[in-house]
């Protein structure tokens, strides 16, 4: 009995991790019809972010709740981030699945090398180069007859702009030597501490304790699901979301300012990714591949939990954080100790890469039952 | 209603000659196949203009050009002397256009409430949005009023119909395209349709722009424009559609 409450709670608490980051997967994935590679990256970003936001705080009378401004900050670093892909790269391609999927991959890709090289040489280059490229580009286009001499202006400014950072960064490289050259977080993990209060557990029955922070990431994810349901129906962008991820055509015919609300999804989406990757630094260490943990995961909550009910995200991920807990712990080893054969099945999956398989076949199966999903959409559907 | 847009003709007079909507030398493309081809047509204040065509002839591929949801390769279209040609959909209802498209397009996991709501965001920025529904929209379509909270997936084909005409009032515009509001709908229902638009027009005076193959409902109209292969072929006051005409022309 105890074994089993033991493993409900323990499997609770990741499901809780998979609903907050797929929560923020599934409202871009409703809008764009693509999952966003890039949603592990912008997890990461979020730990990361809680990694300087602690250290940052350190010293400072607001140490022991740095948790709460590193959950901010995420949230707002992610969404940020998450507004240059959307308005950067993936609004050129709505409609077109199989680009979508492939850029967000490379942008992906590109996230995980930066956190691993960024230094203060690398961003210092970064935001030259923003400053002279994107701000003569501005400076530009305002002017009428931009289109005219659009090729121009890329051909000379890109060189000029990439020479100008190169040189710089190259200068300032030499003259300041290691601690700008060398990489802030590097290819090691990086570690976040929970603050004081959340270390200890509560106990849950008798000879086990609930970790303080994964009931903190349980209430975190219950407050988050509440606000994005509050938001989404109960708000007028709320409804403008909704309405354009059902129909993007016709909403833009009634008046709704779809570039805007495409902004403000991935905002939202991406800041969700950002506070789940707050939660996750608390759990494990922090390195560049913490998305590639969670994306499948998230992505497999999402397929079938079906698309646009957060009911059907809650569902999915309960029950795959707790199979996966379940089946990887071998919690029910002792009920099934009456069959040899059923023991030896359940020894077998019992470790985290194999219950994943297992869980991942399972998956499979049910799709193929219900190809929708657990709580498919009901009503005549649109053709988007 | 004052204009801002200081290019605009401004003088009483110039604003009351002007028509609610001018286009001119429209030529679309589907990809490669030129579906309309050099269209002028003009929508006078206060008239109702019926476009009439057979199938396939071209008459959404006009519509869902006047609200932009395909950019022509050339011409101009000019809504109460402002030029709209390039103006993104949004921009173009927030400029006074009311689209109830062919296939009505409720959004179907909304509520009829909501879908309603959304028509609010055709108001101009700025002027106070209420989130109510005025009561002469249900004066319009009283059995909406019965089922707010109903799906709007759920409705029948007429209800639908009816919803998508309300929610386009709800933007106030200045003018209503309305694209065979009347396709695939009961006798009863055909006849309520006609009713209200006749209404719309009475009670606030807007342009309507409609396409239409039921005979009775286009004779409501004041003019007409008849359609083949994508170009105009004919036009004139209603009252003189001929029997020929309508034999060409309508799927009678
Ligand atoms: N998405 C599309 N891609 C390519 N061709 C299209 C597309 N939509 C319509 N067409 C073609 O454009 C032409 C005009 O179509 P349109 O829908 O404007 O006709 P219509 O006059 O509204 O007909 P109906 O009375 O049946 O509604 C048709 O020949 C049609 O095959
Ligand atoms: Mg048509």
């Amino acid at each position: 009995m105890t074994a089993i409450l033991e493993s409900f709670f323990g499997g609770l608490s990741i499901a809780s991790v998979l609903l907050l980051a797929a929560l923020g997967l599934a409202i871009v994935f409703g809008l764009m019809g693509v999952i966003n590679m890039a949603h592990g990256e912008l997890m990461m970003l979020g730990a990361y972010t809680t990694f300087v936001v602690q250290n940052v705080l350190k010293g400072t009378p607001l140490e022991s709740v740095y948790i709460l401004f590193a959950l901010v900050t995420a949230f707002i670093m992610a969404s940020l981030l998450g507004i240059i892909l959307e308005r950067g790269v993936v609004r050129y391609l709505y409609g077109r699945p199989l680009e979508t999927l492939l850029a967000t991959w490379g942008v992906s890709l590109i996230l995980q090398q930066l956190i691993r090289s960024i230094s203060w040489q690398l961003a210092t280059g970064i935001v030259l180069f923003s400053l002279l490229f994107f701000g003569t580009l501005w400076f530009f286009s305002r002017r009428g007859d931009f289109e005219r001499f659009r090729g121009w202006f890329l051909g000379v400014m890109l060189p000029i702009s990439a020479a100008i950072t190169w040189f710089v960064s190259d200068l300032l490289g030499k003259t300041h030597k290691m601690p700008f050259t060398r990489p802030w977080f590097g290819t090691q993990g990086v570690d976040v501490t929970a603050p004081s209060w959340l270390r200890g557990g509560v106990p849950i029955v008798p000879g086990y304790q609930l970790p303080l922070t994964r009931l903190f990431i349980i209430l975190l994810t219950a407050a988050c699901l509440l606000g994005v349901y509050w938001f989404l129906n109960k708000t007028v962008w709320g409804l403008r979301i909704r309405a354009v991820t059902q129909n993007r055509n016709m909403s833009a015919c009634l008046g709704i300012p779809t570039q805007k609300v495409d902004a403000l999804t991935f905002a939202i989406g991406s800041g969700l990714a950002g506070v789940a990757g707050c939660a996750v630094s608390l759990l494990s260490s922090v390195s560049s591949n913490l998305g590639q943990q969670y994306l499948v995961d998230t992505f497999m909550v999402v397929v079938v939990g079906g698309v646009g009910k957060l009911i059907g995200s809650i569902a999915a991920a309960t029950g795959i954080g707790l199979l996966n807990y379940v089946i990887a712990a071998n919690a029910l080893g002792p009920l099934l100790s009456f069959s040899p054969a059923l023991t030896a099945i359940s020894e077998f999956f019992a470790s985290g890469p194999m219950a994943k398989v297992f869980v991942f076949a399972l998956i499979v199966l049910f799709l193929q039952i219900r190809p929708a999903g657990l709580f498919p959409q009901k009503g005549r559907t649109v053709d988007a | 209603m004052s204009q801002a847009n200081g290019s605009v003709a401004t003088s009483p007079a110039a604003l009351d000659t002007q028509p609610m909507l001018d286009i001119r030398g429209l030529n679309v493309y589907y990809g490669e196949s030129h579906i309309l081809r050099n269209v002028d047509m003009s929508v006078q204040r206060g008239q109702m203009v019926c476009l009439i065509g057979r199938n396939g002839v071209g008459k959404t591929t006009m519509m869902k050009t006047i609200i932009g949801l395909l950019s022509p390769r050339s011409g101009s279209i000019v809504l109460e002397g402002k030029e709209i040609t390039r103006l993104s959909p949004d921009r173009r209802a927030k400029a006074g256009i009311g689209y109830v498209p062919q296939g009505k397009d409720i959004i179907p996991r909304l509520t009829i409430r909501e879908n309603l709501l959304l028509g609010l965001e055709a108001l101009p920025p700025g002027s106070a949005k209420s989130q109510t529904i005025p009561d002469d929209i249900f004066e319009l379509f009283p059995v909406l009023k019965t089922m707010l909270n109903r799906l709007g997936g759920d409705l029948s084909g007429g209800q639908q119909q009816q919803l998508a005409i309300a929610r386009a009032m709800m933007g106030r515009p200045r003018l209503l395209v309305l694209d065979e509001p009347t396709e695939g709908i009961q006798p009863s229902i055909v006849l309520e349709i006609e009713a209200a638009v006749k209404s719309i027009i009475r009670e606030t005076g807007i342009s309507v722009l409609l396409v239409e193959q039921h005979l009775h409902f286009v004779r409501q109209a004041d003019w007409y424009y008849a359609m083949q292969k994508g170009g105009i072929v004919a036009s004139g006051p209603t009252k003189d559609l001929s029997k020929d005409v309508i034999q060409e022309f309508l799927a009678v």
